[in-house]
């Protein structure tokens, strides 16, 4: 008894063993380390700065680029700011990418359900593709489609032409290019109009469904409002858009819409790459729907697209959703690979042409990480929306 | 042979080399000179099969070398890209950066370097497909034109295209390889860079006798050795080594005649192979630093024949790059 | 009744003749069963072989005729391929030394290329489940081998000044001029013997002192000192190797090396930042989320660039870090993120029973993790792992965009070389690039499904 008592206050002081005393003591640890990090990093960067006598703050924002852009979306000029530089970059950036995920998904599905197809020929040509882009980098891809490609095209003289409406050549693709005049608004609106009022249609089907059993062609009245009602009102209007069609003069084509080489090898190359990864995630996702739901769908006389459409997707799409955001994350981030092959994307323009001409490497790539985190935290925010959405409601 | 240490596992051994102030110090201590070179450009920086580099620039490295250890080879060629380049001076990476580099205001003053003088003055210019059959760049309205990145040419053209109304459409890419394969494979009209640039890489197209270089000049480009800024010693080491070379060419002092040289009653000689005066003591060196700079790699002119001049592939002429006394730009302060 | 029936001939009806044998149903086997079944069972089934066999024929037929049927396959320069219209595969002979080593001295290429087979020696036994000896194996291979790798690449023989005393002390002074034995600085190692034994004694005193084993923490400590002092050994060691600077590494050693440090560097990384999220402690918590967070939320290119351009500038003033190096640093901190988040998963799939079977046997935190946790967490997460090093296999070939010449980077310096520009020199490049790539990258997507079918099967009763 008295060796107990004796021994017991000794193991008490033991700071080592006491669960808070440690808890705090490492807490801390790491809070002084972050801090004695980022401080040593920062008198660094400023003795540096200091030394070198390099330029710091964001001053550089409103004074001339005075470099060429091959893509703007706005309009700019050699005699623009940097800040426009950087609003052109980021949304030759957004372009890039929101048509990469569109086509991505398109042909990741296809190449998905392909897969699964009782075919055996299709399925196989589908998993030989899946294979082969799933492990060759993406930067091989992109320099393939562009170098390559680009080297067995025409020059502009000699340009393949698709009846004489566009062209191909080692200068891109020449499209007619439309030309707003008066009025073309009124089409726009039409069009925004349909849409509304295709949605509408929608819920009211589906309503009238629910209420008396009866289906109402929902999805051809949509097409009909949606490109119907602008044409309608493209016509009335005496067809306010003109198209320039394209046209040779000098050493290139004068008139029509260009769309660089660039931009198409890395469109090309994102989206067929990503497109594998999602015929993954769409296979896995299908499989994962249990077949006695496809049996109890036939059972009930359901036909086989509407097992599909209304059994099989919507169950398989939970399974789809969070990893496929992840791939719509990654196609983003890896857009920018763009720099690799002369593509003036967000961070070609910024990271590459603005730090090099303004030599302030912190401001610019902390600006440049900064924008990449807020476009993925908002794409993962939306398709965490969506996901919310078509989970299973747990009752 | 020891080498230098970056760094090992945890950062726990590294050997930090002293902060500015003492470059020359330091580079006596490690034995080695890194220079910052170009690494793909022919006629200034490239390195062969074998890794040995040739180039005017690199021959400027070598000079540096030789006026600090008598030893032409104990250079550290460090090849740089138009991006990095700065940051590798900046960081220490590089001790010296002569990578065929414009002499601009804001980078003398706000990119944290000097430049120590002009081994190079080259203008822009522009080269095109003899098939297009454009004889000036006046002519190059609405034309494609392929450049590299992060570069003076990159505003020039822009300047230029500007001031004289022309819609311009720029291709811009990371590295003047990139740059000259698009060019080549037809992506754009026109390439343009350096005038010796374009010769250098004109070679290397796949049929180089379709390409013209247009006349026009449309830049100033003097192109020379930097260093960081904030250390006067090694400044004036680098910029003094260039300034020799030239001397050494406007005295006639040769690779071949350097020794007779040494026997010439004229003062001027004399203190430039530093038979008189201590010129190499007050910058830190050794008093027959001329004498080892130019047995290791000649005069100027010498350099310039067989980098880019007639004794080398590129046949590039003289032009402004000759003697101050022969009608060009070349001109150095006397040694005394 | 029946008489009547059978007397009026109506009775049950009886089949009296044979019925006309039914045809045979379609065969189910054989060729031609299976291809009606698979190939041509519908129109829509009939639409779609006709698309795949166009494809097929649009593809394989024109692939085959260049890589193998109009290739050429002997030539000691352009000329030999000038007129060919398939691969020119002398190219990719003449080139191949650059495409593998780089620049790296051809008299020192036995160095990378005993490295490479060191690496497949030791991994082979590592990645065979049955083969013995897997601990003394992984310790070689994540401990011994990148030492050995590191001394055989570079040369070794590095100047070792200061390590800890000797910043404060000058013990130079001391020792006299910095004479060496074998390559091996007496000023650092006397530095290194003074600062261990105050490193150890310390450690030991403070243990003391908060109540804890001063013996165990100090043997901990020796053990932990000797192994940096090894590791220090090796790198001071004049082996008398040559020196081959990085800058001259390139090709397949270089995304070879860059892949392997990577995921060596970001395996310890990612389980500690795993650990640090699952944890209690909200600073630590906090701390590895944002960690995870920010570098899965950036794309590796800036990674690369923040590595190449701005870390210099964080550094005192005339520290220099080697650009190679700086790129690894990048990478493995991406990599580390993406690591911690296939941990994670492993982590949540393991029972709360497991720890609370520890918890009961009084394990602490460490024990429980190190003991319990990990050792199943990480074999579920294997086939994860294998996918992230593919994964950085792939884009270890970013690095070109920051001038380091990887495999694809001298590729595609390779293009630029005029004694071999022909018209398909692009594609002999780019073909032989795929092959090697997808030989790679294929093998181990296979190893993955591999170990992830022998790991459900231990779950199949």
């Amino acid at each position: 008894m008295v060796d107990i008592a004796e021994r017991a206050p000794r193991e008490r002081g033991s700071l080592l063993t006491n669960p808070l005393a440690r808890s705090i003591f490492i807490q801390a640890t790491l809070l002084v380390l972050v801090i004695g990090a980022g401080w040593y990093f920062y008198e660094n960067a400023r003795a540096n700065l200091a030394a070198q006598r390099i330029a710091t703050g964001l001053g550089f924002w409103n004074n001339t680029a005075g470099f060429g852009i091959s893509q703007t979306l706005i309009p700019y000029s050699e005699t623009s700011t940097y800040g426009r530089a950087f609003v052109v970059g980021l949304l030759n950036t957004l372009l890039v990418a929101g048509l990469g995920i569109v086509f991505a998904t398109a042909l990741g599905f296809l190449v998905g359900v392909a897969r699964l197809s009782k075919n055996w020929l299709i399925a196989k040509v589908a998993e030989v593709y899946v294979e082969v882009i799933r492990n060759l980098p993406l930067l091989f891809q992109i320099l393939f489609w562009y170098l390559a490609v680009l080297s067995t095209l025409p020059s502009p003289r000699q340009s393949f032409s698709f009846f004489g409406l566009a062209f191909v050549n080692n200068r891109g693709l020449v499209v007619p290019e439309p030309i707003f005049n008066e009025g073309s608004g009124a089409v726009g609106i039409a069009f925004l109009a349909g849409l509304a009022l295709a949605v509408i249609v929608r819920y009211w089907a589906r309503a009238r469904q629910m209420r008396t059993g009866q289906i109402y062609p929902a999805g051809r009245t949509a097409l009909a409002l949606i490109f119907g009602l602008p044409l309608l009102v493209y016509l009335v209007l005496g067809a306010p858009i003109r198209f320039d069609l394209p046209e040779l003069k000098g050493l290139n084509f004068s008139t029509g819409l260009r769309i660089i080489p660039e931009f198409i090898a890395l469109l090309l190359a994102l989206s067929t790459y990503t497109a594998a990864f999602i015929a993954e995630i769409v296979r896995a996702g299908i499989l994962a729907v249990n077949k006695g739901q496809t049996e109890a769908a036939y059972s009930l006389g359901l036909p086989p697209g509407l097992t599909l459409r209304l059994v099989v997707v919507p169950q398989a799409l939970r399974v789809i959703i969070p990893p496929l955001t992840s791939q719509y994350l990654n196609l983003t981030k890896n857009s920018s690979l763009a720099v690799a092959i002369g593509y003036p994307d967000f961070f070609a323009l910024f990271a590459g042409t603005t730090l090099n001409q303004t030599g302030q490497a912190i401001e610019i790539i902390a600006l440049t990480m900064a924008v990449y985190l807020a476009i993925s935290l908002i794409t993962s925010g939306l398709m965490n929306f969506y996901n919310r959405r078509v989970a299973l409601v747990e009752r | 042979m020891k080498r230098f240490a970056s760094m090992l596992a945890l950062g726990l051994v590294v050997c930090a080399q002293s902060a500015s102030g003492q470059t020359l110090k330091a580079v006596t201590d490690r034995g080695m000179l890194n220079c910052g070179a170009n690494g793909t450009l022919a006629g200034f920086g490239l390195p062969d099969a074998q890794g040995k580099w040739t180039g005017l620039d690199v021959d400027v490295c070598r000079a540096v070398a030789a006026a600090i250890f008598n030893d032409a080879n104990k250079v550290k060629f460090v090849p740089l890209s138009a991006k990095d380049r700065f940051t590798a001076l900046q960081s220490g990476e590089v001790d010296v950066l002569v990578r065929n580099t414009t002499w601009t205001s804001s980078r003398d003053t706000s990119l944290g370097l000097n430049f120590t003088g002009v081994d190079y003055y080259d203008g822009q210019g522009f080269m095109v497909r003899k098939a297009l059959k454009v004889n000036s760049a006046l002519e190059l309205g609405d034309a494609s034109v392929c450049v590299q990145q992060g570069t003076t040419t990159e505003l020039n053209l822009a300047d230029f295209f500007h001031a004289h109304n022309m819609k311009l459409k720029t291709v811009t890419f990371a590295t003047a390889n990139e740059a000259v394969k698009a060019y080549d494979a037809g992506r754009c009209d026109a390439y343009t860079t350096d005038a010796s640039g374009l010769y250098a890489e004109r070679l290397r197209l796949a049929n180089s006798n379709d390409h013209i270089v247009l006349p026009e000049i449309i830049s100033k480009e003097p192109l020379g050795p930097a260093v960081r800024h904030g250390d006067d010693q090694w400044f004036d080491v680098v910029k003094w080594t260039l300034f020799a070379l030239i001397n050494a060419e406007d005295l006639g002092i040769t690779k071949g005649n350097v020794d007779e040289m040494m026997k010439s009653p004229s003062p001027e000689i004399r203190r430039v192979l530093g038979l008189e005066g201590n010129s190499g003591e007050s910058l830190g060196l050794t008093n027959d630093w001329v004498v080892r700079i130019v047995k290791a790699v000649g005069n100027y002119g010498e350099m310039f024949e067989n980098d880019v001049g007639a004794n080398s592939p590129l046949k590039i002429e003289r032009g402004l790059n000759k003697l101050w006394s022969k009608g060009g730009l070349q001109y150095a302060p006397p040694i005394r | 009744m029946s008489d009547i029936a059978a007397e009026a001939g109506i009775g049950p009806f009886v089949r009296r003749e044979l019925l006309a044998a039914n045809l045979p149903p379609p065969a189910k086997r054989g060729l031609i069963g299976w291809a009606r079944e698979h190939l041509i069972s519908g129109p829509f089934n009939i639409t779609m072989t006709i698309l795949s066999v166009l494809l097929i024929l649009l593809i394989v037929p024109p692939l085959v005729r260049f890589m193998l049927i109009d290739a050429v396959w002997t030539g000691d320069n352009r000329e030999a391929c000038v007129n060919a219209s398939g691969a020119c595969w002398p190219f990719v002979k003449a080139k191949f030394g650059q495409f593998i080593y780089g620049f790296y001295p051809i008299a020192e290429r036995w160095r990378p290329n005993a490295v490479f087979a060191l690496g497949a020696l030791l991994l082979a036994p590592l990645l065979i489940p049955r083969a013995p000896f897997k601990r003394l194996n992984a310790i070689l291979f994540f401990g011994v081998f990148p030492i050995v790798a590191f001394v055989l690449l570079t040369g070794g023989n590095f100047s070792l000044f200061q390590f800890i005393i000797g910043r404060i002390v000058p013990l130079a002074y001391f020792v006299g001029p910095p004479w060496e034995i074998m390559g091996l600085t007496a000023s650092f190692w006397l530095d290194y013997l003074i600062s261990s034994v105050l490193i150890v004694s310390l450690t030991a005193a403070i243990a003391h002192f908060l109540g804890g084993n001063p013996r165990a923490v100090a043997r901990m400590a020796s053990l932990l000192l000797f192994l940096l002092g090894l590791a220090l050994l090796a790198c001071d060691f004049d082996f008398g190797l040559v020196p081959v600077e990085t800058p001259a590494w390139g090709g397949l050693l270089v995304t070879l090396v860059v892949a392997v440090t990577g995921i060596v560097v970001s395996l310890p990384l990612g389980i500690l930042l795993a650990l640090g999220r699952r944890s209690e402690l909200p600073a630590v918590k906090a701390f590895s989320i944002v960690f995870i967070e920010f570098w899965r939320g950036v794309p590796l290119i800036t990674v690369l660039f923040f590595a190449t351009y701005m870390l210099p500038l964080f550094l005192p003033g005339g520290l220099s870090i080697n650009g190679l190096l700086r790129a690894l640093i990048g990478v493995a901190l991406f990599a580390a993120a993406y690591m911690a988040e296939v941990v994670r998963g492993g982590l949540q799939a393991i029972p709360k029973g497991q720890y609370e079977g520890a918890a009961a046997l009084g394990l602490g935190y460490w024990q429980t993790m190190g003991q319990v946790v990990l050792p199943q967490a990480l074999t579920l997460v294997i086939p994860g792992i294998v996918n992230t090093f593919i994964g950085l296999f792939k884009d270890t070939t970013l690095v070109l965009i920051v001038a380091i010449f990887d495999f694809l980077g001298q590729i595609r310096a390779a293009f630029t070389d005029p004694n071999w520009s022909t018209s398909t020199t692009l594609f002999t490049g780019f073909a032989f690039g795929a092959v090697v790539y997808f030989i790679f990258c294929f093998s181990m997507s296979r190893y993955s499904m591999f170990v992830e079918r022998r790991l459900s099967a231990g779950k199949r009763h």
